[in-house]
């Protein structure tokens, strides 16, 4: 066990920092894109966007013949971003209401994708194996030239938030202030919606599409109980990330047949769940004793 | 005969479900149906690595205390640890689907159930696990009868606690005024949901349940306006789908279980036009009405 500890971290073997340098890049760049992505109120929809990339990358390999990722990429980036695109038609033009929306979008397109999933495995192409390891993700898989990709999506990512930060921090906070303000606010949204998209598409590989919402959601949910400050919630929600991006390689490193997925998920939960009791000020446990402090206060000075 | 068995399980499960996924809708939690469904996976996982087969009751209990955990922990979590809802509900359910996913693969052996089968199901299996008697008479799949229990019960439910039902989905503040408690018809609810879950997740995996769950009923939802209707249009469209959705998958030669889900999307969409036009056309009549009228009483 610790010479395998020893083993992965330092990092002799070139292929191991690639996995590594990844992961945790991919995984940090859409906990920084989650953060705006919860404080807009909009978990859900990435969840719902993360399992309509399936159809996408069916396409893309249907369309190749083989693994080809580029092509695979701007598939799920198409069939992610006609999904969100067909809740908001939806919701805006019946008196179906978004939570429904949502799970309609998502269980008929990821359905799509598994349709064409077992198309492509029941007409035998050659090169198919490999195609499930994007249902609960490998990060082992991330090698050569493909981690090269998915590393320049994640850093166009962080940098368009960079440039963008004033305008996604007064839109989730004050929508209405920032329409005052004359700011473009609906195509912002549609900005925020594309990098939400992409930020999907970066793990599709090393995390899976089922999986993949949580990789938004949670870093920043958790982040969300350590400040008030939104640069600092950015900041935490993107080491949150980083950390489960790299017990994820870690693990596909011990075990090269796991799916890695869950395993960065259940990191970054447990992160989260931690937060949500012990952070200080916001934590559940924080405020119980705050709760009684008080109360011991009053009964003291009322006795 | 064996289609006709996996079109009667599809439809036992879209009826059952959907009937309940009514009621869903109409509280605007869908996505906590979707939850459930996801988080039922380590219960079941569990359960089969204690009772060491696939002994219904045992793999009952263990997801429908799994399920019923879910709704309760995201209701903590939103209530008492002050996390936002949408939060909530994402990551608690991610969470134990992750969880089921590990245990899944650490005992990939001893588990009778594998990746593949949680996602899509094994719907295509369904009559060949039948109950032979002893005289050696096929009685059929043994997932039909179970599914086809918890249809009846389900019905009795809805049929006699209607009023309850109808009443917390629609005003819940008016409810708990006349003594109508909605944390205890939210929790039976609840508890109902992640029972279907459980008992067709091993034929139809729990993409499938979602899209049942949710899919039939917003279709009827979009193309009435009473409850009962919406009841009735949804027992149609859940068995249509289970229809439609093998015969497609038949052809093609694919997964039956997205065919499904490809059918209800086909379904909504042509609802939806449908339902757009129509009301697009109602409300043209509307206005055509209220400019004569001032005419006339001039």
């Amino acid at each position: 066990m610790m010479q395998v500890l020893i083993d992965f971290f330092s990092f002799s073997d070139p292929n191991i920092r690639y996995v590594v340098l990844g992961s945790m890049l991919l995984a940090a760049s859409s906990a920084i894109v989650g953060v705006f992505i919860v404080l807009k109120k909009k978990a859900l929809i990435g969840d719902a966007v993360s399992h309509s990339v399936l159809p996408g990358i069916c396409a893309a390999f249907l369309f190749a013949g083989s693994k080809n990722i580029p092509l695979m990429i701007v598939g799920a980036f198409i069939s992610g971003w006609l999904a969100i695109v067909m809740i908001d038609f939806i919701t805006r033009h019946s008196k179906i209401k978004k939570d429904a929306a949502i799970s309609i979008i998502l269980t008929v397109f990821f359905g799509l994708g598994i349709v064409m999933l077992t198309y492509i495995q029941h007409n035998g192409y050659a090169s198919q194996s490999g195609l499930e390891s994007f249902i609960f993700g490998n990060a082992a898989a991330l090698i050569g030239n493909d981690v090269i990709v998915f590393s320049v999506i994640a850093v166009v990512l962080v940098v368009i938030v960079i440039a963008f930060f004033k305008e996604f921090t007064l839109m989730a906070f004050d929508e209405p202030y920032a329409k005052t303000l004359g700011l473009p606010v609906s195509r912002l949204e549609l900005l925020l919606t594309t990098l939400t998209v992409l930020a999907v598409v970066t793990g599709i590989t090393a995390v899976g599409v089922v999986l993949m919402a949580a990789m938004l959601i949670t870093p920043a949910a958790a982040a969300r109980f350590w400040s008030d400050n939104i640069r600092k919630i950015v900041v935490i929600s993107a080491c949150f990330g980083a950390f489960s991006g790299l017990a994820g390689a870690f693990i596909s490193y011990m075990a090269p047949a796991m799916p890695t997925g869950p395993w960065m998920v259940v990191a970054s939960s447990c992160i989260a769940f931690f937060s949500f009791f012990f952070a200080p000020g916001r934590g559940s446990v924080s405020l119980w004793w705050r709760k009684r402090q008080h109360i011991t206060d009053l009964n003291r000075r009322v006795g | 005969m064996i289609s006709f068995w996996i079109i009667l399980t599809g439809a036992l499960v879209a009826v059952s479900a959907g009937l309940l996924g009514c009621f869903l809708v109409l509280r605007r939690m869908s996505m906590v149906g979707d939850a459930i469904s996801h988080a039922v996976l380590p219960g079941i996982v569990i359960a089969f690595l204690i009772s060491g087969n696939r002994e219904p009751l045992t793999v009952l209990i263990g997801a429908g205390i799994l399920g019923l955990l879910t709704t309760f922990i995201i209701e903590y979590l939103h209530k008492k640890a002050k996390v936002q809802g949408d939060a909530a509900i994402g990551v608690t359910y991610t969470f134990l689907f992750a969880i089921g996913i590990i245990l899944l693969s650490l005992f990939a052996g001893q588990v009778d159930i594998d990746q593949d089968c949680v996602l899509y199901g094994e719907i295509a299996y369904v009559p060949i696990d039948t109950i032979i008697t002893a005289s050696g008479v096929n009685l059929g799949p043994k997932p039909v009868y179970l599914l086809g229990g918890l249809l009846v019960v389900i019905l009795l439910f809805i049929v006699v606690f209607y009023k309850q039902l109808s009443l917390t989905a629609f005003d819940p503040g008016f409810a708990s005024a006349i003594g109508i408690s909605t944390v205890i018809w939210h929790y039976l609810l609840m508890g109902l949901v992640s029972v279907t879950t459980v008992v067709s997740f091993q034929s139809v995996g729990a993409i499938l349940i979602i899209n049942f769950l949710i899919g039939p009923p917003s279709i009827a939802y979009l193309l009435t306006g009473s409850l009962k209707r919406m009841l009735i249009y949804t027992v149609i469209i859940g068995t249509l789908i289970a229809f439609f959705g093998y015969h497609i998958a038949a052809y093609l030669n694919v997964s039956i279980a997205g065919c499904m889900a490809v059918t209800t999307g086909i379904i909504f969409v042509i609802s939806f036009f449908y339902t757009h036009y129509n009301t697009r056309v109602r409300k043209k009549d509307l206005v055509m009405n209220k400019t004569s009228q001032p005419v006339e009483t001039i």
